[in-house]
């Protein structure tokens, strides 16, 4: 009901909610863009930026914007919505979120629509740009890269929350009465972060204990690379890409600079200084990975420093190290062992897979043995029929140290004076990667049993000639003291 | 007329207290701030544009958008700062409080000194907790930043509720509403003042003592 309004101010409010429109979905879009945001203030006013706020328009979103539009404004019952969602490079998608602006039937008759209603506008876009930085979906967008990028799709309608999953939650960033009607700007967002695919499972064998909402950065990658400087890739139906845009800058209409009844300050078309690089297009996000298994179970990505202990870490770096032979015997040993890492609460989570992929630290682990029969260091070589008592603890010594080369057991590490608990031990860890070091080659047994040897027999030799010697000896002593 | 007057509270690290209160003190001077006033002829006046900036914590897992503005984010830090300084070593328990308090002056006849109205004092009660570990700090920062999240919904709800704002001044009259003294934006007229609690309970003020220096300086 509008009939108390006066044909200027109906023209003035169309116009304000139709820009406020614009400037919404701009907010939205180029706060998932995966960069800081950073516009100047200016003491003058310019005809071009509405409700007062410096918001630049990236051609191709007001584009969007408008077809999605077609010339009608948000309405009793037609609402604006911007569809935020997440694409991997392989093709699976998730809506993250999904931004509102409705208008209800409450209208408030006595508002000023040049003056209140404008300026509250502009508040209710300042709180847009705080909301945006605080939904989850924030964090996501500045970590798009290689592995997913943020898409948006903006349609016009009825709201769809179908696709935000079970337990979304809805915050609200504010209303604004007017006399047409009441204009709320909400989001509702996606809290369950799970992949559904099962295609990412199957592919590559999941580590245990992995937490799938997990979306974190590989450790090369900082940065979105070059070609992804532009804005989130949105999913037209007809598979457009950002092509040129000519015809939007016609359109710009001069906002309300001033706030009487005298002719706007300047007419000032905007001439934005965002010009995407060449636009990518869809297909470009389904490059293929080097190892497709890398990039799946990138999505699945332990978060090392602060759950899981760095043995985990280690381990990836395992998987996708193909180097590792399956041939490897001592991989036949491990599939035998129910191994339990340190630091775990959920051993029985694991699966049983590749066992080239469950050892940790196989690298240490020795190649080209068998069996404990061939293994020098249970069994020494023959040795000289004289053994000496020296000899026969280079022996036990020997025997002691076979346990970690043919038989992985592990078991609850506590390192003593670390903190007992779930959290990665740096302690334990340090332990662990120098519990087994391989043995120094100069003291393995069938070396070091010849050697001794030799010296056993030079040594009534060199017995002889300390003794000769021993007043040199006492005179070195003598000084010392 | 009412003064509103609304309370946020946080628990942080010692090193998070400035950019908490950062943050929190931002989005509300974002809302609270306009572009400057060009008052022409007739009575009328057009308003500069205000732009935004994208703040990335170091020690906090969270970003928030300021108003872009120099001189008010160094008059804003400094404040902080001394806040900072004052929770560390008054050797208390960790418990403070800082406000932000958005004013009017109103004029009043000779000899009376003009009175400061406030209409809306925003509180940010902090509280500093001590961490063992680096595990502990790691979920500190994200649950930290999950909190500011929550406070910064917390803020946008209220200042949305469109409640008192005081009415557009005359260029006369711009002064005793606005802060008129930096080059590129305008917020509300505001002071901010802060108080260490002491471990005995009792509040160390110095507000008390900054209101009555003001007071005597006219």
């Amino acid at each position: 009901m509008d009939s108390g309004l006066s044909p200027q101010d109906k023209k003035d409010l169309d116009k304000f909610i139709k820009f406020f429109a614009l400037k919404t979905v701009q907010v939205i879009v180029q706060a998932r863009l995966g960069e800081k945001i950073c516009t100047r203030s200016s003491s003058s006013p310019t005809g071009s930026d509405w409700f007062n706020l410096a918001i630049k328009d990236i051609p191709e979103v007001t584009h969007e914007a408008k077809r999605a539009l077609a010339g009608q404004l948000p309405g009793i019952g037609r609402s604006m919505c911007v569809e935020i969602s997440l694409k991997t490079s392989e093709g699976d998608s998730m809506e993250l979120e999904t931004w509102c602006l409705e208008m209800n039937e409450k209208c408030d008759k006595d508002i000023k629509v040049s003056y209140t209603v404008y300026n509250r506008l502009s508040v209710l876009l300042k709180s847009l740009l705080a909301i945006t930085r605080v939904t989850p979906a924030y964090k996501l967008s500045r970590k798009q890269g290689h592995d997913y990028v943020i898409l948006y799709r903006i349609y016009f309608g009825e709201v769809q929350l179908s696709g935000l999953g079970e337990g979304f939650q809805t915050v609200r960033v504010g209303v604004v009465g007017t006399p047409v009607g009441t204009v709320t700007l909400s989001c509702a967002y996606r809290t369950n972060l799970a992949f559904m695919s099962n295609r990412q499972f199957e592919r590559s064998a999941p580590i245990m204990g992995i937490i799938v909402d997990h979306f974190v950065d590989p450790p090369y990658s900082s940065h979105r690379p070059a070609n992804m400087g532009q804005p989130c890739n949105y999913r037209p139906p007809d598979e457009e890409d950002g092509g040129a845009f000519v015809g939007v800058q016609d359109s710009q209409e001069v906002c309300t600079t001033s706030f009487s009844t005298s002719p706007p300050s300047q007419l000032y078309a905007s001439r934005l200084s965002y010009q995407p690089p060449a636009a990518a297009g869809p297909a470009e996000l389904c490059h293929p990975a080097a190892n497709p298994n890398q990039v799946s179970v990138l999505h699945l990505h332990i978060h090392s420093t602060a759950i899981y202990p760095d043995t985990y870490k280690y381990t990836w770096d395992m998987l996708t190290n193909k180097s590792a032979s399956p041939s490897d015997p001592v991989e036949a040993l491990n599939a035998f062992t129910r191994k339990i890492g340190a630091f775990v609460n959920k051993p029985s989570t694991q699966v049983n897979h590749t066992s080239s992929l469950d050892l940790p630290f196989a690298a240490f682990a020795p190649r080209g043995l068998d069996s404990e029969e061939n293994d020098p260091m249970v069994q020494p070589p023959d040795s000289p029929p004289c053994p000496s008592p020296l000899q026969a603890s280079l022996h036990s010594q020997g025997s002691e140290g076979s346990g970690p080369q043919d038989d992985f057991v592990m078991v609850d590490f506590r390192p003593a004076f670390s903190k007992d608990d779930l959290l990665p031990m740096d302690l334990g860890t340090f332990y662990r990667e120098f519990q087994n070091p391989p043995q120094l080659a100069s003291l393995s047994l069938h070396i070091s049993s010849q050697s001794m040897a030799d010296d056993l027999d030079s040594l009534p030799e060199k017995l002889a000639v300390y003794e000769k010697n021993i007043d040199e000896f006492d005179a070195f002593v003598d000084m010392l003291q | 007329m009412n003064c509103r007057s609304e309370v946020l509270e946080v628990t942080v690290e010692a090193r998070q207290v400035e950019e908490a209160m950062l943050a929190l003190l931002h989005t509300i001077l974002l809302h609270r701030s306009t572009g400057k006033f060009h008052y022409k002829k007739e009575g009328t006046y057009s308003i500069g544009t205000v732009g935004t900036l994208d703040i990335d914590c170091d020690f906090i897992d969270f970003t928030f958008v300021r108003v872009s503005s120099e001189e008010l984010d160094r008059v804003i830090r400094k404040a902080v700062s001394e806040f900072k300084d004052a929770l560390s070593n008054s050797g208390s328990d960790g418990m403070g409080q800082i406000s932000l308090e958005f004013y009017q002056k109103k004029k009043s006849r000779w000899p009376f000194s003009d009175e400061c109205i406030p209409w809306e004092v925003w509180s940010i009660k902090v509280n500093v907790v001590n961490l063992a570990n680096e595990q502990e700090r790691q979920i500190c920062r994200e649950k930290v930043g999950e909190k500011l999240g929550e406070k910064v919904i917390n803020v946008v709800e209220v200042i949305n509720r469109h409640e008192y704002l005081p009415k557009m001044p005359t260029q006369s009259e711009v002064d005793n509403v606005f802060d008129t003294s930096l080059k590129d934006v305008q917020p509300y007229l505001y002071k901010i003042t802060f108080q260490i609690t002491d471990s005995l309970g009792t509040s160390v003020s110095t507000t008390m003592r900054r209101l009555i220096k003001d007071t005597l300086a006219l």
